[in-house]
């Protein structure tokens, strides 16, 4: 390489990203790039927006709006509106009286159909936000053609699913085979009902809303385990097997975890839950580590997630449980996977993250929206783990919940109700009684966690990892074996 | 009551993510245990090797692209030193340099790959596969620069290489040689330290020392488990001899020593391309030779080290343009037929990600 001729050097292609910038510029300069007139409007719109905040929060402060039909932060105080008014409807039908029917079933039905039309709605926008946010993970663009940023992305791949044919296998139960993708959508829906959006808008408050959504939660592995059977394919059954192996050990930590919620806040009702984290001005997460992380390993499993989507190991066993299914068969589980993740989300947010409170800002924002921030910051959490961790096999799973997670689940139950006995006969400020106690369970928890590791003979040598060795000689059986002798 | 399990047989493939191509693996499974798998290969038979002996030897180059397609440079190498021993045709000492760049930038762009995927088959969703494809990609870049094409180069000749690289060749090589060490360490950390992919590959998979020579494992498999062997060393081919590098060796012989040693050789191969890019001389790049090259009557086993182990050519010749016999010692059948003892007695997911780790290429298996 002498003397090299003037010639223009060739751009390298670089990543999707990298091009993105080359041909657009990066932000500060498309900014730069604006014409004036663009960002006079702007800068209107902007102050325009300001002015218009500033209005509401002199409303809010002034509490015009608390209670009221029209108060958007809280829809709960519409729909009580609408059925005092709907209870004033005279007439009888089949000798019950017409107004307290539609009193119950129209507030119901609009809230069916609010908490369905939101989920639907997710299910299309969550796979697209799932695929670009993997991609930028893997520093790929992600779908970018349908529509603008590929936003339709998610419809054209609905419409695909639905054109394609359902086959279904030689020697599958046809019965058994149709129902499943039905049937699995029914606790994803249902799980749903009592969480609370705001202070007044639970569709289904109960005052056992935590056994409700545990026990319907666990409701989709009988769907899961019908397609796997009915399938006729070793894939399928394997897959099915590990979820059922899966959800029975986790059902147990999680139902350990979310006891101690129960016994810090002395109610199984959500709305309770969070109004006792919005009084004491304290998430869960804080107070119960252990059992938030617990909770969400645990849930990983049961809607299979990273890392223990061993249900459906891509690598190993297809598509699990739904190898054989295809068309919109196959769209329903992966939706049904999806809603269950923001579903996920939604619990571990109400169960620790505060649900629809945010220390007092919830007088500001309305409700639902603060939960569906908290949400999809779980599904965030999700989506993170899918681009980064290796999949556990199913043995090292089991370990994990018989040998580590119950045992400190237990302890962690025995902890908190000794705690909470405390709280309740201790007659000293709240502040400095859970303070403490949140310093105890962080500290507690940060030595179990490792110290029971070590206890059951876990030791990985993950500080030094095993660096391969340099051979000085080149020879066979020899010379490796006193490689051997020196290593 | 007593409950009995009764082998069920479970067919991986030939359409299956994770067998790497068109090949089935017969596993007779016991729960998620297996006890016994059979290897069936043969779907993607060419018939290169009967194909071969009605070509010269130059036409017989572009079947080395094709039977280990993630490697052409390696194979078209081995190829080019066979026929060259063969026929007694100089090499000037230019093109040697060349290939020697050429073949190690071939041996990271094979091991990015292959340890790529092997961390997708452990379950990690492709993301380490895709960081590993951009130093790839700009390989194959550089490949297209020279030669045009980017997957099957058909790049050496006998007696040279096909092209000069062009000017903007040597800048683009140095930026990337340049960046590759710490994007490599950039790759180490993203895997090694974390505990689920030591979980699933430490203790997996082990193959002793003795059983690996007595398999005849090649490559990055048998220095896995701690065998120091490596062509390169043992026996240099091109300009080995003059190159300053280390041979990594594994201690165990599990998933996560191949995984490893790949990883080390491509920091290895890299030091090869700097030292090659500094040495290189003036000259040449190709020996001019007949186009119809009849060599003497006579054979030739003519070897290279290779991105998955020792690939070799085994070559007839009757004195006439085309070879009498053409044989391809392919490095990836013999890595395979050692599965069926590492695999036996483990679970199917252990199964999987030894599969991936011995980095097998269809093409070559069937040829």
């Amino acid at each position: 390489m002498s003397e090299q001729p003037a010639i223009v050097k060739r751009q390298l292609p670089a990543t999707p990203m990298a091009r993105q910038i080359i041909e657009r510029g990066t932000l500060r300069e498309q900014a730069a790039r604006m014409p004036f007139a663009a960002k006079v409007i702007g800068a209107i719109f902007g102050i325009g927006f300001l002015i218009a905040n500033a209005g509401i929060a002199y409303i809010v402060v002034d509490g015009r709006l608390d209670g009221m039909w029209y108060d958007f932060r809280d829809l709960g105080y519409a729909i009580e509106r609408l059925r005092v008014e709907l209870r004033t409807v005279d007439g009888t039908i089949g000798g019950q009286e017409l107004g307290a029917i539609l009193a119950y079933w129209v507030p119901a039905l609009i809230g069916g159909i609010g908490i369905l039309s939101f989920l639907g709605g997710f299910l299309l926008i969550g796979s697209w936000i799932e695929r670009r946010l993997l991609a930028r993970f893997q520093i790929r663009t992600g779908p970018n053609r349908v529509g603008p940023y590929g936003l339709l992305q998610p419809l054209a791949d609905a419409l695909k699913l639905m054109q394609k044919e359902v086959l279904i296998p030689a020697g599958a139960d046809r019965m058994l085979f149709y129902l499943p993708p039905v049937l699995i959508f029914i606790p994803a829906m249902l799980a749903w009902g009592p969480i609370p959006w705001a202070e007044n808008m639970a569709y289904l408050d109960l005052n056992v809303g935590l056994l409700y959504v545990v026990s319907i939660t666990s409701l989709s592995v009988l769907a899961v385990w019908l397609a796997g059977w009915s399938s006729n394919n070793h894939y399928a059954l394997l897959g099915s097997m590990r979820t059922v192996a899966m959800m029975v050990s986790y059902e147990i930590p999680i139902s350990l975890a979310l006891l101690s919620v129960v016994l810090v806040t002395g109610s199984l009702r959500l709305s309770a839950i969070v109004a006792w984290q919005a009084d004491h001005y304290l998430w869960l997460a804080l107070l119960l580590p252990f059992a938030l992380f617990t909770f969400f390993f645990s849930s990983t499993a049961e809607i299979n997630r990273t890392p223990n989507d061993i249900a459906e190991a891509e690598s190993e066993i297809v598509a699990g449980f739904h190898t054989e299914y295809s068309g919109m068969k196959a769209g329903l589980f992966l939706a049904v996977e999806l809603g269950n993740a923001l579903l996920t989300g939604a619990l571990v947010a109400t169960f620790f993250l505060g649900g629809y409170t945010l220390f007092g800002l919830e007088e500001w924002i309305p409700g639902y929206l603060i939960l569906g921030a908290k949400a999809t910051f779980g599904y965030f959490i999700f989506i993170w783990l899918r681009a980064t961790l290796p999949r556990f096999r199913i043995d090292q799973l089991m370990n994990f919940a018989w040998k580590y997670l119950i045992p400190l689940s237990i302890a962690n139950v025995l902890l908190v109700a000794i705690e909470a006995s405390i709280a309740a006969r201790w007659d000293a400020p709240a502040i400095i009684v859970y303070g403490l106690f949140v310093i105890v369970n962080i500290a507690l928890t940060a030595y179990a966690v490792r110290a029971w590791a070590r206890a059951i003979g876990y030791a990985m040598d993950v500080e030094q990892p095993a660096q391969p060795i340099f051979a000085k000689t080149i020879g066979g059986l020899k010379a490796a074996r006193s490689l051997r002798g020196e290593a | 009551m007593t409950t009995a399990s009764e082998p069920y047989v479970l067919n991986i493939g030939p359409q299956h993510p994770s067998t790497h191509g068109v090949f089935r693996i017969r596993v007779v499974m016991d729960g998620e245990q297996i006890q016994d798998l059979d290897m069936i290969v043969g779907y993607l038979h060419r018939s290169m090797e009967k194909l071969a002996e009605e070509r010269t030897y130059t036409q017989n180059i572009p079947f080395t692209d094709r039977a280990d397609y993630l490697a052409a440079m390696s194979g078209n190498l081995g190829l080019c030193l066979a026929v060259e021993r063969l026929a007694d045709v100089e090499v000037p000492e230019r093109a040697s340099y060349l290939r020697v760049i050429f073949a190690e930038l071939q041996r990271i762009a094979s091991h990015a790959m292959a340890n790529g995927t092997l961390v997708s088959d452990a379950g990690a969703w492709q993301t380490p596969l895709l960081y590993m494809f951009r130093e790839r990609e700009k390989i194959l870049d550089l490949f297209e620069m020279t030669c045009g094409a980017r997957l099957t180069t058909n790049y050496m000749r006998i007696g040279g290489v096909a092209f000069e690289p062009p000017p903007e060749f040597w800048p683009a090589l140095r930026e990337l040689v340049d960046e590759l060490p710490q994007r490599i360490d950039e790759y180490a950390q993203m895997v090694q330290g974390n505990e689920i992919f030591i979980a699933r590959t430490r203790n997996v998979g082990i193959i002793s020392p003795e059983d690996a020579i007595n398999g005849s494992l090649v490559g990055p498999a048998l220095r896995g488990s701690g065998v120091p062997w490596d062509l390169r060393k043992a026996e240099p081919y091109c300009v080995y001899d003059r190159m300053d590098f280390e041979v990594p060796v594994g201690t165990i012989g599990d998933v996560y020593d191949r995984y490893m040693v790949r990883l080390e050789e491509t920091r290895q191969s890299t030091r090869i391309i700097r030292q090659a890019m500094e040495a290189i001389p003036e000259g040449p790049h190709k020996t001019d030779i007949p186009l119809a090259l009849r060599p003497e009557p006579g054979e030739i086993y003519g070897r290279v080290e290779g991105p998955r182990g020792e690939t070799g050519f085994y070559l007839v010749s009757d004195g006439s343009p085309a070879p009498y016999r053409f044989h391809i010692r392919a490095p990836s059948l013999i890595n395979l037929s050692l599965l069926r003892e590492m695999a036996r007695g483990a679970a199917l997911s252990d199964a999987v990600v030894t599969l991936g780790s011995l980095d097998i290429v269809v093409g070559e298996i069937d040829r």
